[in-house]
């Protein structure tokens, strides 16, 4: 998901009456709020996740504001900058979530950039053609909601309340995601290609964005006991798959998964496991766009300083003139 | 070409230094089109009050929801305490003649 | 030169002008030096954009032979393209961007405002609209402008940069030609030198608030609006925006 692999930072030992009380809060579907007494493990935990979820919206701009120059229409050009200005916001929201915990969205920078805190493995891929703005909106930002509609209950209330705002606002990101793509299935021989190709790029990647099994995982385990994360990878994953398929059925492209097919017993689709190698390849730094994505939010950061210097130094110097007129 | 000394610039931030000063955090509350009372909607960053305003606007009424925005620094927000929830809030409770359900009125007597 | 040859020439100048602006203020999107500028941004270019779909579309609805707004955009070449020199010089650093913001912000507004009393109701209408928009953009660009011009030795030396840069290039606007003078006739539009001591005393408001110096000499390029002669840069920005149309013409999207 946005945020993958998140490292749990539970104890594993005897619980404090304090931890005890904690979980009952949480147990009994209390919200626990900023100045709440919480575990260090649940706030480092939460750091964590809500950064990483922060960062892929921050990087999530770049592969498809890669294409907003090239918009075909003065329409989808506006749809396709609203949409990759809301992951701006999206991700404003969440840093600001974070930054309840105690730790600054410069500070959260500084990590992305080092190379300490991750972002998701998906925005390490290449958009090459228009169709993959319709591949991200359908396939990439229905498996994120699927991940964030659960989180609006999650116990940690700035979080929550992160992503309500976000799950509005992200209602049309899927749906104008569909709406070029049927543009496209529908069309030309050449874009009935381009969204074949965008389908088969994209749909492995998007697969891997829940994260491996996690089924026998601790980390999890005591994510899901602290709220922090609703589901497992495995059920999400399902989900989207059983999801997913019939929309591509309707739009007349075909899942790149000879071993695709509906399971009457379970009532879900079967389906071939991405390549996890890859993932983990992504995952340290050797998908195909790792280097470019960080080199571009670099720049952006330290291109930026003497722009931020420069107004917050403005700002000070408009403090002291009213402080000295008063 | 430029017409004031340099000297006359504050210089923030070391070159090439770590730790540099950031913008302070504002929190913003909005109050939408039907006359209900400005309500937080969330938080940003800006370097003076005039820019949280500005900034409050672009990035939080993108859907046309607010028609007047406050923004107040955070750190100039005194909060309650969570450990006094009891004593703050659990004598309302007791209250509850202050709910309109507490009354009966007769049906006959129409709507109140 | 017709009335209507006269008219759609000036729907051209103003839909290319925020086109070619809206486009060049989108390439930030995801790059800026800071999310909330990041945010009002993408703003701003949604409004340009907006604005050039009214332009343009009511450009090819005057000139009465099919073309829509999306025709005229992706389909002209530099030639036809009748947006000031201003607005297609590329982006440079943010300042510089915001200062060419600010100036075609202070006069777009004052056009704008004059627009909203024109003779032609529908263009009175997009004038409202614009105009409501635009009264936005200047006031933060100019924020902006004294904010940088103001804070710290660098930004100011930056600030100063890019209004040295970009002087030469803010006088086109107020050149009157034939087709302005046809539609001030007409009650139209109004002769763009007339609106130039407004805007003048708005940039030396602001210029002097930001603690920088306005060059003296007061040259100005032109041919972006006649579209003589545009600089090297419009034809690589139109090669970006509009190769998805041109390499396939019979698509739609």
């Amino acid at each position: 998901m946005y945020a993958q692999m998140v490292k749990s930072e539970g104890n594993s030992g005897e619980q404090t009456p304090e931890e005890e009380a904690f979980q009952a809060r949480i147990d009994a579907g209390e919200r626990i709020e900023p100045k709440d007494w919480m575990p260090e493990g649940y706030r480092k935990t939460l750091v964590r996740q809500i950064g990483q979820h922060a960062h892929s919206e921050i990087v999530g701009q770049l592969p498809e504001g890669n294409w907003i120059t090239r918009a075909p229409t003065l329409e989808r050009k506006a749809i396709l900058l609203a949409k990759v200005q809301d992951e701006a916001g999206h991700g404003l929201y969440l840093y600001c979530a974070a930054e309840t915990l105690g730790i600054s969205r410069d500070e959260l920078t500084r990590q992305l950039l080092s190379g300490k805190m991750k972002y998701s493995s998906i925005f390490n891929y290449p958009t090459l053609t228009w169709a993959d703005m319709g591949a991200v909106g359908w396939l990439v930002d229905g498996a994120a909601i699927m991940n964030q509609v659960p989180l609006q209950r999650t116990s940690y209330g700035p979080y929550a309340r992160a992503m309500v705002r976000i799950c509005k606002e992200e209602s049309f990101h899927q749906r104008q995601g569909y709406d070029i793509m049927m543009k496209m299935a529908q069309g030309t021989e050449a874009q009935r290609r381009m969204a074949q190709d965008a389908l088969n790029r994209f749909w492995y990647p998007s697969l891997m964005m829940f994260g491996p099994s996690d089924k026998e995982s601790v980390h999890s385990e005591q994510s899901m006991a602290w709220k922090i994360k609703i589901n497992t990878n495995d059920e999400l994953r399902q989900k989207f798959v059983d999801q997913t398929v019939p929309q591509a059925e309707y739009l007349g492209l075909t899942v790149p998964d000879e071993n695709l097919k509906w399971n009457e017993e379970t009532g879900h689709y079967d389906y071939s496991q991405p390549d996890w190698q890859e993932f983990f390849d992504v995952l340290r730094g050797n998908g195909p766009c790792n280097t470019e994505r960080l080199e571009a939010r670099r720049e952006a950061w330290e291109d930026g300083q003497w722009v931020r210097d420069g107004m917050l130094a403005h700002g000070e110097k408009k403090r002291m003139a009213k402080v000295a007129a008063e | 070409m430029s017409s004031v000394s340099p000297s006359a610039y504050p210089e923030t931030g070391e070159k090439g230094g770590k730790s540099k000063a950031e913008w302070p955090l504002w929190e913003v509350f909005i109050r939408g089109q039907h006359g209900m009372s400005h309500r937080h909607v969330g938080s940003l960053h800006a370097p003076d009050a005039d820019m949280a305003i500005k900034h409050a606007r672009d990035v939080y009424t993108r859907r046309n929801e607010g028609v007047s925005i406050w923004v107040v620094e955070s750190s100039s927000i005194a909060a309650s305490s969570p450990s006094d929830k009891g004593p703050m809030y659990e004598p309302s409770n007791a209250k509850v003649y202050r709910h309109p359900t507490f009354f009966d009125i007769p049906e006959e007597v129409g709507a109140m | 030169m017709t009335r209507d040859e006269a008219l759609f020439e000036f729907l051209v100048r103003m839909g290319d002008n925020t086109l070619v602006l809206g486009h060049r203020v989108s390439e930030w999107c995801g790059h800026a030096p800071v999310l909330e500028e990041d945010i009002a941004l993408a703003n701003i270019a949604l409004d340009l954009i907006g604005q050039t779909q009214l332009w343009l579309g009511l450009a090819g609805e005057v000139e009465g032979k099919g073309r829509s707004a999306d025709d005229l955009a992706f389909h002209r070449d530099a030639w036809d393209f009748r947006n000031l020199l201003l607005l297609e010089q590329p982006n440079g650093d943010f300042g510089r961007t915001m200062m060419r913001q600010f100036l075609f912000d202070a006069a777009h507004i004052g056009l704008l405002e004059a627009l909203k009393d024109s003779a032609d109701p529908r263009i009175a209408e997009i004038a409202a609209k614009s105009a409501k928009e635009v009264a936005y953009h200047v006031e933060r660009s100019g924020d902006t402008v004294i904010a940088l011009g103001d804070g710290t030795s660098e930004s100011h030396d930056r600030m100063q940069k890019a209004l040295d840069r970009l002087w030469p290039y803010a006088g086109e606007v107020f050149i009157d030609d034939a087709v302005d003078e046809e539609l001030a006739g007409a009650g139209i539009a109004p002769l763009p030198s007339t609106l130039k001591d407004a805007w003048e005393a708005r940039v030396r408001h602001v210029m002097a608030e930001a603690t920088l110096k306005i060059p003296e000499d007061d040259f100005a390029h032109k041919g972006g609006k006649s579209g003589f002669r545009h600089s090297e840069h419009l034809g690589h920005m139109l090669t970006e925006m509009q190769w998805l149309q041109r390499a396939y013409p019979d698509a739609t999207w």
